[in-house]
């Protein structure tokens, strides 16, 4: 590390600190009402509190179950489904122009629907964080095993490749990068969902205490939560993007 | 042409099935009504003008989040993207609000604005300043250097740098930016609608899912669906007139 980008990594932080300060300054002064602005003080020292409580793990432990149960079964079912509409130009031509439909369709708008369907309940949790997370990873699937470049294909059919030793050694390597890009959307989309069924079916969770927290006006407890949502959104997309690297350090640095 | 209706046999194959099994008994049309029922509820909303104004409420909350996320976005991306050290230095701090879900803003929006309009266009404006800040910084950062060398020899003022040279020469980018943010806004909006606020086209879903009328809820479901899908094709189709292979080659990016 040279020293120059030492002093940058000093500087963001010393910048970070200083929106802090000026955060409990603003507060401290009394410009803006306490019932919804406690300074980093209190909501920082409300969520050291929760990080001793069962209560809070509880809620946490549950929030990432869901998400984790959802984003795997889109994924799954997304790749799976996504390589074979990809893989074929037929499929493709009746399926793509409904998929395309769907994909701008505001994942929540079917949480009703989802509701009448199985009830207030963990399995509808699930359901619709599933299938919100599902249309990325399906999208970027298709547009990866379709964008295979002809020669490829080519070269396939010299070395006579079985269809399987295509898909694995071929297809699958070509469409990896846009199947990540479709699971680090469905990441984000998983935590979002996650947080809004919580707070709709008051199953608990994190969502359902941000949501609770604001209505007994704990302004404290409210950003505590936030502060939480927005670790684990960070930590996911970090977990994820490690992966995604060690999965195509094939591509090397050029790519990138 | 062929296309067009080999698109079509899928959705309609699907409604026809559905409209079949409502019929025979397969559903129940209590929770799941059927498409011919959906069709009648649909004439029944537009005719009472509740489509119409749950319309004008959720586009007005988008758009007012819209404009002023996006324009704080581009305003700091074009910022960023200028000073180097400026981004350095706030890189930290905005890497550390970037990953916060917007919807976990709803409450607090709620807490400050209370209902209405206010507290959906602050969600919409967060969740809109993130595409364009990263799109219009790494648009900035990639323009021609000797355009930012031409400007300087000319002696022009830093407004004129941006609104000459800079805003021109990333326009195609940022309107991938606004496309993007355009879609956000929207499904940001109706979510805000569904968890909290009483307005637009996400509160009529879930008052005619409360109510248990599920044709109604169908009808707001795929109004918002095909809202989502036209805005969209219509920002598509602006992006490729006006920029052309610009737009294609942004698009990649």
């Amino acid at each position: 590390m040279t020293r120059a980008t030492l002093l940058r990594i000093l500087g963001a932080v010393a910048v970070a600190l200083a929106l802090i300060a000026l955060w409990q300054l603003g507060s401290n002064a009394g410009l803006i009402s306490p019932v919804f602005f406690p300074g980093p003080d209190r909501s920082f020292g409300t969520l050291w509190e929760q990080l001793h409580e069962a209560e809070f793990w509880l809620a946490f432990g549950e929030t990432l179950r869901r998400m984790a149960l959802g984003f795997v079964s889109a994924s799954l079912v997304g790749i799976v489904v996504g390589s074979a509409i990809g893989l074929s130009p037929g499929l493709r031509t009746y399926v793509e122009p409904t998929l395309e439909f769907v994909r701008p369709l505001p994942a929540s708008a079917v949480i009703p629907l989802f509701v009448l369907l199985l009830g207030l309940n963990e399995r509808m949790i699930i359901a619709v964080i599933a299938f919100a997370s599902l249309w990325p990873v399906l999208l970027g699937t298709v547009h990866g095993f379709k964008t295979i470049e002809p020669r490829l294909t080519e070269v396939a059919r010299m070395l006579q490749l079985s269809p399987l030793g295509f898909i694995v050694k071929m297809a699958l390597p070509n469409a990896m990068p846009d199947i990540f890009a479709g699971l680090r959307l469905a990441l984000t989309v998983s935590l979002i969902l996650a947080v809004v069924t919580e707070m709709l079916s008051g199953m608990e969770g994190l969502g359902h205490n941000i949501i609770m927290a604001a209505r007994s006006f704990r302004s404290a407890d409210l950003y505590a939560g936030i502060i939480v949502l927005g670790a684990i959104g960070f930590a996911t997309n970090f977990v994820l993007e490690r992966v995604e690297r060690h999965v195509l350090r094939w591509r090397g640095e050029e790519r990138g | 042409m062929a296309r067009l209706l080999k698109g079509l046999i899928l959705p309609l194959a699907l409604i026809l099935l559905w409209e079949l099994a409502a019929r025979s008994g397969f559903i129940v049309a209590e929770s799941l009504s059927h498409p011919s029922a959906i069709a009648r509820a649909a004439l029944g909303a537009v005719a009472d003008g509740t489509l119409l104004q749950a319309t004008k409420e959720t586009f007005g909350a988008a758009l007012a989040g819209m404009a002023i996320g996006a324009a704080l976005g581009t305003a700091c991306g074009i910022a960023f993207g200028l000073w180097r050290l400026l981004a350095a230095l706030m890189r930290l701090s905005t890497e550390a609000l970037r990953p916060i879900p917007s919807v976990a803003l709803i409450p607090l929006a709620l807490l400050i604005y209370g209902f209405g309009y206010r507290m959906e266009i602050a969600v919409v404006a967060f969740a809109c300043f993130w595409p364009l800040l990263i799109i219009t910084e790494s648009a900035v950062r990639g323009i021609e250097p000797r355009l930012i060398e031409v400007s300087r020899a000319l002696g022009l003022s830093l407004t004129a740098r941006i609104f000459k040279i800079v805003l021109p020469a990333t326009l195609p980018r940022v309107f991938v930016g606004l496309r993007l943010a355009a879609a956000v806004a929207l499904v940001v909006a109706v979510t805000v609608e569904i968890t909290a606020n009483p307005i637009g086209l996400g509160y009529a879903l879930i008052v005619a899912q409360e109510s248990m009328k599920p044709d109604r809820m169908f009808v707001f479901l795929a109004w918002i669906g095909f809202l989502g899908w036209l805005i969209n094709a219509v920002l598509l189709r602006a992006q490729q007139r006006w920029f052309g292979r610009m737009g294609n080659w942004a698009e990649q990016r």
